[in-house]
């Protein structure tokens, strides 16, 4: 589990997070929505320490996160990031096992075990065919899976997503978040994953936070969240929810109802 | 397992050849039969003229060269993993100038050929090489990044701002004119085994300390933030590649003078070869970075026979054409 307090970010003076409270559950897929620029990747940057903290804390089991090395922070909290200006030239087999570093001794050398986790990640993203293959190579669905793998193979209880949808296919995008989905629910993975699609939030996640200019605006589940009010004033957009035709879930549809 | 070792094996038996050539070509060609008797110490009187060239000045010369290339290749190699730039490489980016100007200064005030007045002088090579990296780094740096783009233009304008000065020391320095030339375009004029003594802790210490960095410069590729999301301490690690590239570059400068293009050349090679990963890289780029400069080298001297070439002139001619692929070939396509 994963206890975000206080939490604000600021660069420079411009503050980008503003006490920023959310709880994130083992088992369990949160969302976090919201417009652009409002702090979604900020967020899962100053959690995994790459931005730096103004203040407030980050807590799992008891720790605070922002006063381990690394290296420590690493086994407890994997990152996906945006398949974005991937290295070309090492391969799949070789970029999945560097999730394996925060468990490597100072010479960098792999063991069996290493090589074992590397196996499982790439059939649990089923992707171990393409172990051979070049990252520049792939199409983009492809290295996305593969970052996914990449941050299976470090074995933490919490697993962030930044967008990793942003540039797919459809198809893909639905493949991934089963995926995700299943490694919350089959794994216990706390899962925090920043996503732009609403429908696509409201059919995986189990809970659901809309973050608008760098403040938690409503939180809960996805019907709780994706009200038309809320909606259409963070992203300034008049907005229709309706019933999903086949799932129990809601359906955001831009436009304003000629009825009203 | 074979397949892992078979660059290996195959590096070494072209660093073995090619000092071999090295040691055998020169104003007095020595044959490979009377080559063979030295090493193996067999009837030594017959040969006493080929056995003195041999060990007193051809032999420390070869090894000269030899381990002069080792460093160039195993830095530029590190310079091009940190920038994460395929054009990196330590003159690029100043360091060997500023090695360059330290060198040149410690030799404006004292030039005395012992061994504590050649001590000095890799010592202010390092001075100025770090000093230059880390002037580099402040003006480049933007808070807490450091963008590319912004490392090799601070680089090439420092560089060019220590070369001035390097000429200026030089011009001042009149006596000397014509020996500092010929050191600073690549001729180890300095003869004996005297400055290997020296050179040689300094490289062992930098070459062995980044075979180290493998794994870490492997993660450096993909970003700042994805390597310290994988538990890298990015900064430090940089900061200690920079710094030991940095000292193994001066050691070299210091005895050999400014080389180009080795650093570019030899992790280029060897990674359209081998691949990406630093593990191996590394001590490729090294042993390659030997092999290369040792041949560069018996082409200089072959080439205006009897006249000796600078080796920094033939690996220039080389180079430049070869810089200008690479930057034709990043620009299409990613292999890096």
């Amino acid at each position: 589990m994963l206890k975000i307090e206080n939490l604000c970010v600021a660069y420079g003076k411009r503050l980008i997070l503003n006490c920023v409270c959310l709880e994130v559950s083992s088992g369990k897929v949160t969302a976090l929505i919201g417009p652009n620029g409002a702090g979604k990747s900020t967020l899962v940057k100053s959690v995994s320490g790459v931005v730096p903290i103004l203040s407030g804390s980050v807590w799992t089991n008891g720790k605070d996160l922002s006063s381990l090395h690394s290296m420590q922070r690493a086994r407890l909290l994997a990152v996906v990031p945006q398949a974005v200006s991937m290295p070309p030239a090492y391969t799949v087999w070789e970029t999945v096992l560097m999730g394996r570093t925060p468990y490597l001794n100072f010479l960098g050398q792999t063991s069996l075990r290493d090589d074992d986790l590397t196996r499982c990640a790439l059939e649990r993203v089923d992707a171990l065919a393409l172990a051979g293959r070049r990252m520049g190579e792939l199409s983009g669905g492809e290295q996305q899976r593969i970052l996914l793998a990449r941050a299976l193979a470090q074995s933490t209880p919490i697993l962030l997503l930044d967008e990793p949808t942003a540039h797919l296919d459809l198809q893909y995008q639905v493949n991934l978040l089963e995926t995700v989905h299943d490694l919350a629910y089959n794994d216990g993975l706390a899962v925090l994953i920043a996503l732009h699609d609403l429908n696509l939030a409201a059919r995986f996640a189990d809970q659901v936070a809309l973050l608008v200019e760098g403040e938690i605006r409503a939180r809960g589940t996805p019907r709780q969240v994706l009200r038309p009010n809320l909606i259409s004033e963070a992203y300034h957009l008049p907005v229709q929810v309706v019933r999903h035709p086949f799932l129990d879930v809601p359906l955001v549809l831009p436009g304003a109802g000629d009825e009203d | 397992m074979r397949r892992r070792f078979l660059p290996y094996i195959l590096i070494f038996i072209a660093l073995v050849l090619s000092v071999l050539l090295s040691v055998a070509i020169g104003s007095v060609f020595i044959p490979p039969g009377d080559l063979w008797r030295v090493i193996t110490g067999q009837s030594p009187r017959i040969i006493t003229q080929a056995a003195f060239i041999l060990t007193a000045i051809r032999l420390p010369h070869s090894v000269l060269t030899a381990l002069t290339g080792a460093a160039l290749g195993g830095s530029g190699a590190a310079y091009q993993a940190v920038f994460k730039n395929p054009l990196a490489d330590p003159y690029l980016i100043g360091v060997a100038s500023g090695a360059g100007l330290g060198a040149v200064a410690a030799m404006a005030i004292s030039w005395p050929y012992t061994f504590w007045g050649l001590a000095a002088v890799p010592l202010a090579a390092f001075l100025g090489a770090l000093l230059t990296v880390f002037t580099v780094y402040a003006l480049a740096r933007i808070g807490k990044t450091l963008p590319t783009t912004n490392l090799i233009l601070a680089g090439v304008a420092i560089s060019a701002f220590a070369t001035a000065l390097t000429s200026f020391l030089m011009l001042r320095s009149s006596g000397e004119l014509h020996r500092a030339i010929a050191w600073l375009l690549g001729g180890s004029s300095q003869a004996g085994w005297g400055p290997i003594m020296i050179l040689l802790p300094y490289l062992a210490l930098g070459l062995g300390a980044l075979l180290l960095f493998g794994h870490a410069l492997n993660l450096l590729q993909f970003g700042d933030e994805q390597a310290q999301q994988l538990g890298l301490n990015v900064t430090r690690t940089r900061t200690l590649v920079l710094l030991i590239a940095s000292l193994t570059t001066a050691a070299a400068v210091a005895f050999s003078g400014v080389i180009g293009f080795i650093g570019l050349i030899v992790p280029h090679i060897i990674r359209m070869w081998l691949g990406v990963d630093y593990r191996r890289l590394l001590p490729m780029s090294i042993l390659g970075g030997a092999v290369v400069l040792l041949i560069a080298d018996v082409l200089a001297r072959v080439v205006l026979a009897p006249q000796e070439l600078p080796v920094g002139i033939v690996t220039a001619l080389a180079g430049a054409p070869f810089f200008l692929w690479i930057l034709r070939k990043t620009k299409s396509q990613g292999y890096w």
